[in-house]
């Protein structure tokens, strides 16, 4: 599996072959609070780099999701939008959104590394 | 503007609260345990809210205060025993809603507990009404403290002793800190709980002893989480000057030997919607599966005629699901009626449904 990578609207995404498994961030979460609601692609649709690819909603607001790559969502984490809080408990793990073919690689490229990453939670947190 | 602070802020900031802006002051919408864990921490032991952004208005005076103010607000205020508190509101010609309030009925004449948003206004649509004749302190000196929920009255009792013999929606004056504190047992949880007035010096220290006690600080974020699934209204999202006390489904609150006589301002609208009916009204709406839908969601009928508009919407923490409040057209008003909510361009089912959502368990009758 390659190295997790995260996106500025606090995404992260690893690959495995050309597929792609994509989540929010720990920090993300912190943002947020307690989750209570979340919806994620069909499975079978196509999303594109930038676009919304789901929703969640804290006690307090809702916020999009969006995904740092596009492709065609192969899978959603059903466990997820059972059971919301899962995220809270374990955003960069079990609580992954969803899994995408990828058709362009490249496009993982402009993403930040895990230090870049939170260098820039902790800027943009301030 | 200048944010304006508490005198719990410092408290708020060592408790990790983080802080919004609400009505002018910053304000902890959460501690670090988050809205849930505080939401049901309340519900289950002892929660903290600091309110002292609300008005305490004191107004001074004898029968003649009273009679003046039964021509504001409809409330048989000749009757009220001295140090019980009643809801009412604060009206226009045209029964439009100004504010909410908590009035009760003291010694030297009334205590008036309003919306932080609109207390200053309230004070001068107060005073313009009454004139100059009866001495008005909308009191910054003192700030209010909400505990609430299961444990309080045996926390608050420890600290403050005597306050378990108030009965719901009475006060009282107790000695304590060495001053006066003005109690009621009364709060916006849907649960037994009382709220303190005490003198700003001393808040700090009071709330550190109930945190002493076992009771937690809750922020502004579970406070409308609880007050939502008691099915109570916010100033502002279920009330507002374009709404009457018909409308929001509060006539309960509107004194029935005021309503035939009519000599309060507001009261000939309010008689006309008794009457005929409001053509809308507040009602409780459950939205199936997990589905939130927040303040402006529209609402639907079965055919494509919106029909009216949620006011708040959030997840209850205790119901364990959505939940929302909403204003429908009259003959959607009934509980089980089938409604559709537009929630990012799709519409989902949704029933009409009973208020509150979770039982209140207020003590009633203590003496």
């Amino acid at each position: 599996m390659s190295e997790v990578k995260f996106s500025k609207e606090h995404e992260w995404i690893t690959l495995e072959g050309d597929v792609a498994t994509i989540g929010i961030t720990k920090h993300a979460t912190e943002m947020l609070g307690d989750i209570v609601f979340a919806e994620l692609p069909e499975k079978g649709s196509n999303v594109e780099k930038d676009g919304t690819a789901g929703v969640v909603e804290s006690t307090k607001a809702a916020s999009d999701v969006y995904t740092p790559v596009s492709g065609e969502v192969v899978d959603t984490n059903q466990a997820i939008v059972d059971d919301p809080s899962k995220i809270n408990e374990d955003p960069e793990g079990s609580a992954w959104f969803f899994k995408l073919k990828m058709k362009d690689q490249s496009e993982m490229d402009g993403l930040m590394n895990k230090e870049e990453y939170d260098k820039f939670a902790k800027e943009s947190a301030s | 503007m200048e944010i304006k602070k508490t005198s719990l802020n410092k408290l708020h900031q060592s408790n990790n609260a983080k802080f919004v802006e609400f009505a002018g002051y910053e304000m902890p919408i959460q501690y670090s345990k988050g809205i849930i864990e505080e939401h049901k921490f309340t519900r289950s032991h002892s929660g903290i809210f600091d309110v002292s952004h609300m008005g305490q208005l004191f107004i001074y005076g004898d029968e003649n205060l009273t009679e003046e103010l039964e021509k504001i607000f409809p409330l048989d205020l000749k009757n009220l025993k001295q140090n019980s508190s009643k809801y009412s509101f604060l009206m226009n010609e045209d029964a439009g809603i100004y504010d909410d309030l908590i009035i009760t009925k003291i010694e030297e004449g009334y205590l008036v507990i309003l919306n932080a948003a609109c207390k200053d206004k309230d004070y001068q649509i107060l005073s313009n009404l009454l004139g100059t004749k009866f001495k008005m302190n909308l009191d910054n000196n003192r700030s209010l403290i909400a505990v609430q929920g299961p444990k309080s009255v045996e926390i608050l009792n420890s600290i403050i002793n005597g306050v378990d013999q108030l009965n719901f929606m009475s006060g009282n004056w107790f000695d304590s800190y060495n001053q006066k504190l003005f109690v009621t047992r009364s709060g916006y949880t849907g649960e037994d709980g009382f709220e303190i007035s005490i003198s700003n010096e001393n808040a700090e220290k009071f709330v550190q002893n109930l945190i002493e006690k076992g009771a937690q600080l809750i922020g502004l974020g579970a406070r409308d989480t609880l007050r939502l699934e008691a099915g109570l209204c916010l100033y502002g999202h279920e009330l507002d000057i374009n709404k009457t006390p018909v409308e929001a489904n509060l006539k309960w609150a509107i004194s029935k030997n005021r309503l035939s006589n009519g000599d309060f301002i507001g009261s000939k609208n309010i008689m006309k919607q008794i009457q005929e009916g409001a053509s809308q009204i507040r009602v409780g709406i459950k939205p199936e599966g997990r589905l939130i839908a927040r303040e402006k969601t529209k609402i639907f009928d079965d055919t494509e005629k919106q029909i009216g508009e949620i006011t708040s919407g959030t997840f209850g923490p205790s119901v364990n699901g959505p939940i929302a409040m909403g204003y429908v057209d009259k003959e959607f008003s009934k509980v089980d009626t089938k409604i559709f909510l537009e929630v990012r361009g799709k519409k989902h089912q949704a029933n009409v449904c009973p208020l509150p959502f979770y039982k209140k368990n207020y003590v009633k009758g203590v003496n």
